[in-house]
C-alpha cells in the first residue's frame, strides 16, 4: 500500500477547482476504487457515477490525466510512483456535479435517428440472417454507450456551436450498423449520415478510436465506410456512369 | 436525466475547469515527428521531381518511380515508354501526367489526412488537446468537401501503380539479355509495398465489397473486402513505409545513374 495525491475537481455549474486529496492506493486497484476510497473517508458528498465496475455499464466516464477514461477500467499502475493523479469530469456535456455529467446530447441524438426497419413482408420470427452478412454490424454492437468518443470528438468538444447539426461518433456507428443491416430495408441511412447528423464535420483524427474502451474501430469500419458510401451515392464517376447507363435511381449498395 | 424541455445544446454550462488539458504524456512527440518526417520527404521529392536528371539507367533499364512515365521531351528516349509529349520546361516534371495525381491520392487518403489535420492544422493537435482554430466547419464546404474525391484519385494510383510495375519488369532486362541486380530487387520491392498501400486504402476496400450489403451473395468480393481489409488495417505502417521507399527507391537509381555507385549485378 501506498499514499498517492489526487486531485478531483469539485463543483457545479456555478464554477468549481481541483480539491486535492493523499489517499491510499493498494497494489491492482483501479482509479474508481481510489475515488471510493476518497468518497468513504475523505469527501462523503463527491459526487460520481458508476455502476457494474467491469468496463460494461459505461457509466464512470470521465477524464483522467487529461485522457477520456472509464474509470473502473484504469489501472493506477498506469501512473507513475508520485505522480499526481488529476480526474476531471467530461468536458463536452454540461456539469452536474463534481464528476457527473448531463449526457442527455446523447440521448437526442439518438432519438432523431430512425429505428430499424426491417423489410414490409417480413413478420417477427422470421428474420433470417446469415453471419456473414451480420459480423460487421455486430462490432458495433459492443458499444457500451459510455459517450467517451462523443466527449473527445473534437467537432463538439472544441466548438459547442456545432451540436445542433453533428451527432457524433456513438450515432455514426448506429447509423453504419443499420446501413450494413442485411435487413434494414431504409435506402436513406448515408443521405441522414450526411445531412441529418453531420458526417462531413468529421475530419476523421480517429481520437473516437482511441479512446473507445470497447476497442471498436469505429473510424475505419464505421465513419470511413459511412464517408465512402456517401461518395459512392455522390461523387464516384463510375457509380454515376452506370446508374445512368443502367437506369437505376439508387447506388446498387443499397439493396445487394 | 435532465428534468426540463430545453435541448441539451443550450442547457446549463460545462465544467469551469481551469487548464485547457491535462494531459501529462508526451502527446506533442506524434504531431512534431510527423510534420518532420513528410517535409522533409516533400523537400527531397521536389529538389528530384526538378533535378531532371539521373533518372534513368540505360544499361540496366531503371526507371526511378518519380520519373515515371516518362512524358516529356526532355526525357531520355529510352526511359519514355509512353511516348514524350510534353514540352520539355524546367518548372514542368518529367512525370507531370502521373505526379498530380499521385499526390492528390495522398492528399486525400484517409491516414494522410489524420496526419497533417493533427499535425499541420492542429485540428486537434492530439485527443483531448484543444483545437487550434475558433470555427470548424470540417469537410462539410470547399475547400475540404473535395476530400470526396479520393475515389478518383483511387482509380488513377491503380494505373500509376500498373505503370510502376510494368517498369519494374522491364529492369529485367541487361546489355546480355535477362538481368537481375540490386537494383532491380530495391524496384520490385518498391512495386510490392506500393502495391500494399494502393489496394489497402480504404476507398479500395469499399469498391472491392466494403459497399455490400449481402456478402454471402458475393463471395469473391467478400474474399477480396476481406484482403484489402487486411492490409487496409495497416494502412498508416504502409503510408510511411511507401514514402521511404519511394525515396530510397529514387535515391539508389539516381546514385547509379550519376555514377556514384555500381549497380549489384546477380545476373547479366
Amino acid at each position: 500500500m501506498s499514499t498517492r495525491t489526487f486531485r478531483v475537481w469539485r463543483g457545479d455549474a456555478e464554477g468549481g477547482e481541483l480539491a486535492e486529496f493523499d489517499v491510499a492506493v493498494n497494489e491492482g486497484e483501479v482509479v474508481l476504487d481510489v475515488v471510493h476510497r476518497i468518497q468513504a473517508e475523505q469527501a462523503p458528498d463527491l459526487a460520481v457515477r458508476w455502476n457494474c465496475k467491469a468496463g460494461k455499464c459505461g457509466s464512470c466516464s470521465a477524464e483522467v490525466n487529461g485522457m477520456p477514461r472509464l474509470m473502473c477500467m484504469t489501472r493506477m499502475n498506469l501512473f507513475a510512483d508520485g505522480e499526481p493523479v488529476t480526474i476531471t469530469p467530461l468536458r463536452t456535456f454540461p456539469v452536474v456535479r463534481d464528476l457527473v455529467t448531463d449526457v442527455s446530447f446523447n440521448y437526442e441524438k439518438a432519438r432523431e435517428m430512425p429505428q430499424f426497419a426491417p423489410p414490409a413482408d417480413l413478420k417477427p420470427g422470421e428474420y433470417r440472417m446469415q453471419q456473414v452478412d451480420v459480423e460487421r454490424s455486430q462490432e458495433f454492437r459492443k458499444c457500451i454507450e459510455c459517450f467517451l468518443c462523443q466527449n473527445t470528438c473534437h467537432v463538439v468538444r472544441d466548438h459547442e456551436e456545432n451540436k445542433p447539426p453533428f451527432s457524433g461518433p456513438r450515432l455514426f456507428i448506429r447509423a453504419a450498423e443499420l446501413d450494413m443491416h442485411p435487413l434494414d430495408a431504409r435506402d436513406d441511412r448515408r443521405e441522414a449520415a450526411q445531412d441529418e447528423q453531420g458526417l462531413g464535420y468529421c475530419n476523421i483524427t480517429k481520437c473516437c478510436t482511441e479512446v473507445c474502451p470497447e476497442h471498436i474501430h469505429i473510424t475505419d469500419n464505421a465513419i470511413i465506410p459511412m464517408k465512402e458510401r456517401v461518395a459512392g451515392d455522390r461523387y464516384d464517376p463510375l457509380v454515376w456512369l452506370g446508374r445512368k447507363i443502367f437506369r437505376k435511381g439508387k447506388a446498387p449498395s443499397a439493396t445487394d | 436525466m435532465t428534468t426540463t424541455d430545453e435541448p441539451a445544446v443550450t442547457r446549463s454550462p460545462r465544467a469551469a475547469i481551469k487548464a485547457r488539458n491535462l494531459r501529462i504524456d508526451n502527446w506533442r512527440r506524434g504531431p512534431i515527428l510527423t510534420v518532420l518526417g513528410i517535409t522533409a520527404w516533400v523537400a527531397y521529392a521536389t529538389f528530384r521531381v526538378f533535378y531532371q536528371g539521373d533518372y534513368w539507367v540505360a544499361d540496366y533499364h531503371y526507371l526511378t518511380p518519380f520519373y515515371s512515365p516518362c512524358v516529356s521531351d526532355g526525357c531520355v528516349p529510352d526511359s519514355a515508354h509512353f511516348g514524350r509529349f510534353l514540352p520539355d520546361h524546367p518548372l514542368l516534371p518529367y512525370a507531370a501526367l502521373s505526379l498530380p495525381f499521385l499526390l492528390a491520392f495522398r492528399l486525400t487518403c484517409y491516414y494522410y489526412r489524420k496526419a497533417y489535420y493533427r499535425s499541420f492544422w492542429l485540428s486537434p493537435p492530439a485527443c483531448a488537446v484543444p483545437d487550434g482554430h475558433a470555427k470548424y466547419t470540417g469537410e462539410t464546404r470547399f475547400p475540404l468537401i473535395g476530400q470526396n474525391l479520393h475515389r478518383y484519385f483511387f482509380y488513377l494510383a491503380v494505373a500509376i501503380s500498373l505503370i510502376n510495375t510494368y517498369d519494374a519488369i522491364l529492369a529485367f532486362r541487361s546489355p546480355d539479355g535477362f538481368g537481375l541486380g540490386l537494383g532491380n530487387l530495391v524496384l520490385t520491392a518498391n512495386v510490392v509495398l506500393l502495391w500494399c498501400y494502393t489496394l489497402g486504402c480504404h476507398s479500395c476496400r469499399h469498391v472491392m465489397g466494403g459497399r455490400l450489403k449481402h456478402f454471402s451473395k458475393h463471395p469473391v468480393r467478400y474474399r477480396l473486402w476481406t484482403i484489402s481489409s487486411a492490409l487496409n488495417g495497416r494502412h498508416m505502417m504502409w503510408a510511411w513505409i511507401t514514402l521511404a521507399s519511394l525515396a530510397l527507391t529514387d535515391f539508389y537509381v539516381m546514385a547509379v545513374a550519376a555514377g556514384w555507385i555500381t549497380d549489384l549485378r546477380f545476373v547479366g
